[in-house]
């Protein structure tokens, strides 16, 4: 049971990451990862989301007729994300007029359901939550990972505007890298965010290509069974 | 009576890249020329530094792809695209403004999607346009005419972005910008009021003959056929005479049209380039005419100090939509008659 759950965290985190490999719920990754702060509330409520559609799937999955089930599970998302709406809109007003639309449009992270009609209505709660986890730390460190980027490149500053999420505590952890810095408009504006979303899966690529070479080096392939001569066709 | 190579293609010339690449250079020389007696020496500083960027990142990429590196490098297609870019490029370009033109050409709009002959879209209009949308105030700081700076400044200003005086005191509006921005003047009112735009205008032409000389160079050593930049001419002429036979004090003529801004240049520059454009001559028509067509509009209703960039992206991106509704005939096959076929 322990090698499905780590299977579940490696591939949430890494091997199936649903912005990396799935590309999934790219609408709001685009969006709103114009800061650091902007990615890590939309990813915080996304998180937030994903667990608990997966943990109510899960609980009702033997009760649900097939044919009505996508009603039942965006139903579901739907409620959980009027209440993350909600709660944000008591909590952290400012952070919550920045995003405007794009929280409500949690609903139609195609990742959320993705997961609640691949995983979580198959499987027990314990893991379903593990999964919704898993893959929701996946997609918010890509969240993050490209608003750090974007801020950087876009404004020069880093944690700009914390304080919106973390209150008066990160009043002061805005990182200027570059002082004086004139702005890069491009980064700011979604057409940034897809060259670097596609820098970003392309450094994914090249690691992961590179760790197989890597592997099969280490470990080359014993093919199983005699080696015959091939005699038909062309030899590549 | 021996027949020796008999078979197809039975003219020879400008086969190769390299070649091909080298005139193309040649022919933006006098443009090159012009543009840096009227404008100083910042073309020629760009020309340089865009140069070395380009071939440096192309190295790196064609390195980083695992592609043999100088056949690539020498094939002249980088240089071309440094060429362009820094005669785009406004004189009082700062150093990392060309930086990021040129990274964005090279890297991401050419090899990015496969290298030279794959890119869907014209490199250096790629860089161009970013920069336009990144840093609209760098790119809109075109020199003025009347007097330009020294090497010295020009270098000081290149590196430092600091001159004595601020750069305010050399910097002017494009005719362009003064005809399109009139607060309410008519246009022989504003030529009345601002002698920059005579002056602007003038030194505009002499670049934009000097460029056209360039092209009907290269258009004599058939290094493109005629069909592109005569349609794209004609497009924006067209247009532009209309409307201005229309509303005189609002449209500048065609001959205005035609001399300002990058007209000849990408008339014979880089509607041509063979890889983002449409193939068939049909197409070439459509493309050249439909560019034309573009730069009116973006100039006349646009806010951007120029239009072809744009023009040329948008028509880059119909090119494939062109080029399979105008697929020439096939020697000895007739054209499909509609509704013709299953004869009872």
């Amino acid at each position: 049971m322990a090698t499905e759950q780590t299977k579940l965290v490696m591939d949430g985190l890494w091997n199936n990451n649903p912005a990396l490999v799935q590309l999934l719920g790219l609408c709001p990754l685009l969006a709103v990862t114009g800061s650091v702060v902007n990615a890590l509330g939309l990813g915080f409520a996304t998180l937030l989301v994903l667990v608990g559609s997966n943990l109510l799937v899960s609980l009702i999955r033997n009760r649900v007729a097939d044919d009505i089930r996508l009603p039942v599970f965006v139903m579901i998302i739907a409620a959980l994300v009027t209440i993350a709406e909600l709660t944000m809109q008591a909590l952290t007003y400012e952070l919550y007029q920045i995003l405007g639309i794009f929280i409500p449009l949690i609903v139609t992270n195609c990742a959320i359901l993705g997961r609640a009609d691949a995983y979580a209505r198959k499987n027990p709660p314990h893991l379903a939550v593990l999964d919704g986890l898993s893959m929701g730390l996946g997609f918010g460190a890509v969240l993050i990972l490209l608003g750090a980027m974007r801020e950087f490149l876009g404004q020069g500053t880093l944690f700009a505007d914390m304080h919106l999420l973390l209150g008066p505590m990160a009043q002061n952890w805005t990182l200027v890298i570059i002082d004086d810095y004139r702005g890069f408009l491009f980064a700011v504006l979604p057409p940034g965010a897809f060259v670097g979303m596609g820098l970003i899966i392309a450094a994914k690529n090249t690691f992961d290509q590179y760790q197989k070479i890597q592997q099969l080096k280490a470990h080359p392939l014993n093919e199983a069974g005699s080696k015959r001569v091939r005699v038909t066709g062309t030899i590549a | 009576m021996a027949l020796v190579n008999i078979s197809s293609p039975h003219h020879h010339g400008l086969s190769k890249t390299s070649r091909l690449m080298g005139w193309v250079l040649l022919a933006t020389l006098p443009g090159l020329a012009v543009q840096s007696y009227f404008y100083g020496y910042g073309t020629l500083i760009n020309l340089l530094w865009a140069s070395v960027l380009s071939l440096g990142f192309e190295a790196i990429v064609l390195g980083l792809r695992r592609r043999p590196i100088m056949p690539y490098l020498t094939d002249g297609s980088a240089l071309v695209t440094a060429f362009l870019l820094a005669l785009a490029l406004p004189p009082f370009s700062p150093w990392w403004l060309t930086l990021v033109a040129v990274l964005f050409s090279i890297v991401f709009a050419k090899h990015l999607y496969g290298g030279l002959g794959s890119n869907p879209f014209n490199p250096a209009m790629v860089g161009y346009a970013l920069c336009l949308i990144a840093f609209p105030v760098s790119m809109t700081q075109w020199a003025g005419t009347e007097a330009t700076l020294s090497f010295s400044q020009q270098w000081q200003w290149f590196w430092l972005e600091y001159i004595d005086g601020g750069i305010d005191a050399w910097t002017r509006a494009t005719p362009l910008d003064l005809m399109r921005h009139t607060k309410g003047l008519t246009l022989n009112e504003v030529a009345s009021t601002n002698p920059q735009l005579g002056l602007g205008l003038i030194a505009n032409m002499w670049v934009n003959v000097a460029y056209l000389l360039g092209g009907l160079f290269l258009l004599a050593i058939r290094a493109f056929t005629w069909h592109a930049p005569v349609a794209m001419l004609a497009g924006l002429g067209l247009c532009a005479g209309l409307f201005h036979m229309g509303e005189p004090d609002l449209y500048p003529s065609a001959s205005k049209h035609l001399l300002t801004g990058a007209t000849m240049l990408s008339a014979f520059f880089i509607v041509t380039d063979p890889v983002s454009g449409a193939t068939s001559r049909k197409g070439k028509l459509v493309f050249g005419a439909g560019v034309g067509i573009l730069v009116f509009i973006i100039r006349s209703y646009g806010s951007y100090p120029d239009a072809f960039a744009f023009a040329i992206l948008l028509m880059n991106l119909a090119a494939p939509l062109i080029d399979t509704y105008t697929k020439p005939k096939a020697y000895g096959h007739q054209p499909k008659k509609p509704h013709s076929q299953g004869d009872k």
